[in-house]
């Protein structure tokens, strides 16, 4: 099927991008660990040795690591590995959700308050700062003890959190960005303002965004750990990499494998994102890189 | 002889393995006289006068059979001894005041820093001779453009403060990237007579870079004329039509001209074997 | 009568940027306005088009009243740089005027369209980055030229660019207006420029018009206003004054 020319400007255009993206070796180290999450995440059923929920108190319990279990088991008598890698989905999940929930919002708040000025741009502005004023643990447990606990409560708790700061970036981006000749001519060929909303200035705004999202990334994982942690995440016997540390904690000094395990799983995730972060900032907004 | 280019070659390797050979090969000589280099963008006329000052790009690669001022030789010179020419003895003057004095320093504060990077002199002097220097480029109220900031100025105020600043050092030599680029029409032959005054009052020598061709030639002895980065033609700045190259022939006739309206007009057919 | 303003003001906030303007345009015209930075020519285009508000005076434009007004007005703008949107091709920039006003036929009309500019088809579907700033500007123009409107505001069109395609766009304008018989309202600093390409130019200092007269007369040096004959001095050069 031949490509129509536009559709080839468009891959052009991202194989560049590709390029000037794959010539930094850390970038592509933190999108090759993600690639791995998303894939282990896929594949868990099947990669997982163990089940993940049944544990056998009598003979499994506490086991340190050794070639059956390569990570040990927990006070429960479960595989700590198997654990890890069905717990994988849970992060991915909850790193996907808050990015498609928050993101979407921040950009929509922030390009309108600072394409629209005026009294828009207050209102949507200070609604901002009221969501920014919110701790997330705390918002968290009114959530929880509200809703009951759970990770979609959790989910949620973080997103309504993280939007206002992709507001605030999208709002900046935006004030530049109106100023171009290239709106005014929009504007004088008839456009109405939904479409150079969105087809001349978020795409502008986006990138910015994106960067920001993705750095972001490490510290939700955290957030999502910690109300795990304070068992507000997901509940037991789900294992959820932040619930796990939790468990650990009683055994840190004799059995560490408990919660080291999915200490390091969540720092190599984190600084996966970081990385990818810095990376896709270079190349997409090579202005604040250097 | 104040300065000789000989063979002056600058180029930027890319990633990919390629390199951009911004200035291909331009040699010159500069005594105590105005010289101006001419060239349209891509032509490496600022580039040149960069080189000179070592303020190119890093990852820039700059080669010449002789680079030399006064004597030193500029391309074998350590970063600090470079450091003490620049401003001192070579000195430059940018296009666009607005992007090239520091916004958040007040404009006097500006230039006593740049007299004291080169000498030692206390306070007080400090602020007499930088004064005098604000008077020295026209400007009349001296003590109340000393408080202003940058942003506070006009674009013709600002260059005069760019020139004051940059030759508060009295450099022998001043490089003039562009200076009158960014003001009105109006605004440059003020700049200029300022320019003017100074260069021959203190005996500097000048190396003036600009795109606009009839500019450089009212107001420097002598022009070279850059293409795709190698100096097509020099001429004497009172002979401009006798200009041989067929660069420096289109781009004479390709501008309007109130006194000789021509419909349409003649438009550069470039050749590539200017490039060679 | 393509183009009538009377008594025109701008105002930003308390700054007046314009004052009390009057001119006409008329069919067919090539119209010049010529002043230094703060002059106010370019605010004129834009409240002519209604991209600043107006507030005082009238601006009347001609053509087919049942049209909308960006079927009847266009304009270029200075910086080839920052008139194209970065992440639209060439054609996604020239269709989506024609998209808005539901003007089928897009493909034919640009293909004619980059024909009139002399860009050719090899560059339909480039970025503006792969694109020299004669070939934006180049693309402008058609953009501006896509919805046929009869009076062009061109805001110093070819300033930023390199003298040898100035030329260029200059010669492409004017045979642009020949031949589709627009009207052109061109704001330059440049009084060369403005002489070639207009037949009636206005001189603007402050907001304010200083005079007005034919190129003919402007060429020949035939001025009434000492501040003319300021910018005229100046067109020329440099003059070094006696030691």
């Amino acid at each position: 099927m031949k490509q129509s020319p536009q559709m080839q400007a468009r891959l052009r255009r991202a194989r560049e991008g590709w390029q000037a993206f794959a010539r930094n070796r850390l970038a592509l180290l933190g999108l090759g660990l993600i690639v791995l999450l998303a894939v282990v995440a896929l594949l868990a059923p099947w990669l997982a040795p163990f089940d993940p929920t049944q544990g056998d108190l009598l003979k499994t319990r506490l086991l340190p690591p050794s070639s059956t279990h390569w990570m040990g088991t927990d006070d429960q008598g479960r595989d700590i590995l198997s654990r890890l890698l069905w717990g994988s989905r849970i992060t991915l999940f909850i790193v996907t959700l808050v990015a498609v929930l928050a993101a979407p919002i921040g950009l929509a708040v922030g390009t309108a308050a600072g394409f629209f000025s005026g009294w828009v741009d207050q209102a949507l502005m200070r609604v901002t700062d009221v969501f920014l004023a919110f701790p997330r643990l705390i918002l968290a447990l009114a959530l929880a003890a509200a809703l009951g606990p759970g990770i979609e409560n959790a989910v949620l708790a973080i997103a309504i959190t993280s939007w206002p700061p992709y507001a605030r970036i999208a709002r900046a981006e935006t004030l530049s960005i109106r100023q171009a000749d290239f709106i005014a001519a929009i504007q004088l060929a008839g456009a109405s303002n939904g479409r150079i909303l969105l087809g001349h200035v978020m795409p502008l705004a986006l990138p910015s965004l994106i960067v920001r999202v993705t750095l972001d990334m490490a510290g939700i994982i955290l957030t999502a750990a910690g109300l795990g942690f304070l068992g507000l995440g997901a509940q037991p016997p789900s294992p959820e990499w932040g619930a796990m540390i939790a468990a650990g904690r009683a055994y840190v000094l004799d059995q560490w494998w408990v919660a080291a395990g999915p200490g390091v799983a969540i720092f190599v995730v984190s600084l996966a994102f970081n990385l990818l972060g810095d990376g896709l900032r270079d190349v997409l907004d090579p202005k604040a890189g250097e | 002889m104040m300065l000789e280019v000989r063979n002056l070659k600058v180029s930027y390797p890319q990633r990919d393995g390629s390199v951009i050979e911004a200035v291909r090969g331009v040699s010159f000589s500069l005594s105590k006289e105005r010289l101006g280099i001419v060239g349209e963008s891509g032509s490496g006329k600022s580039q040149t006068g960069r080189a000179l000052m070592g303020l190119l790009a890093p990852g820039a690669v700059v080669t010449a059979d002789a680079l030399n001022f006064a004597g030193s030789d500029l391309l074998t010179m350590k970063e600090n001894q470079r450091r003490a020419l620049r401003g001192s003895r070579i000195a430059m003057i940018l296009q666009d005041p607005k992007y090239s004095l520091n916004p958040v320093m007040r404009i006097g504060t500006q230039i006593i820093e740049a007299l004291r990077a080169h000498r030692r002199v206390n306070a007080a002097d400090a602020r007499t001779r930088m004064l005098a220097s604000l008077s020295e480029v026209g400007i009349e109220d001296p003590e109340r453009v000393a408080q202003l900031y940058p942003h506070e100025v006009s674009g013709g105020m600002g260059q005069r403060v760019m020139i004051a600043m940059m030759t508060i050092g009295e450099p022998e030599l001043l490089i003039a990237d562009e200076p009158t680029s960014a003001l009105d029409v109006t605004v440059q032959l003020q700049v200029l007579a300022v320019l003017d005054r100074l260069v021959r009052e203190r005996g500097m020598g000048l190396l003036f870079v600009s795109h606009d061709l009839r500019l450089v030639s009212s107001f420097c002895d002598r022009i070279l004329i850059m293409y795709a980065g190698r100096v097509v033609e020099t001429l004497d700045s009172g002979r401009l039509d006798e200009a041989k190259h067929p660069y420096t022939r289109g781009l004479l006739d390709c501008l309007p001209r109130l006194d000789a309206p021509r419909h349409p007009l003649p438009t550069l057919q470039r050749d590539e074997a200017w490039k060679s | 009568m393509m183009l009538k303003v009377q008594d025109l003001q701008v105002s930003f906030g308390e700054f007046t940027a314009v004052h009390a303007l009057d001119l006409e345009v008329s069919a067919g015209q090539s119209f010049g306005l010529v002043g230094e930075s703060g002059s106010g020519k370019s605010t004129v285009l834009r409240a002519i088009c209604g991209l600043v508000k107006v507030a005082a005076g009238t601006v009347q434009i001609g053509g087919d009243a049942a049209l909308p007004l960006s079927r009847r007005v266009q304009m270029v703008f200075q910086d080839p740089y920052g008139s194209l949107h970065p992440r639209h091709t060439v054609d996604r920039t020239l269709t989506e005027p024609l998209t808005i006003h539901g003007i089928g036929d897009s493909d034919r009309r640009v293909t004619e369209m980059l024909d009139a500019v002399a860009l050719g088809q090899r560059f339909r579907y480039r970025y503006p980055h792969e694109l020299s700033g004669g070939q934006r500007q180049r693309v402008a123009i058609a953009r501006a030229l896509m919805l046929e409107p009869r009076l062009l505001l061109l805001d110093e069109p070819t300033s930023a660019l390199d003298a040898s395609v100035q030329a260029e766009v200059l010669n492409l304008l004017d045979a642009l207006r020949r031949e589709r018989g627009l009207s052109y309202l061109m704001v330059s600093h440049d009084l060369a420029v403005v002489t070639h390409l207009c037949s009636q130019v206005m001189v603007m200092k402050k907001g304010r018009e200083v005079e007005t007269l034919s190129a003919e007369k402007l060429a020949r040096g035939e001025v009434a206003q000492g501040y003319t004959r300021e910018l005229m001095k100046a067109a020329v050069g440099f003059m070094p004054s006696a030691p």
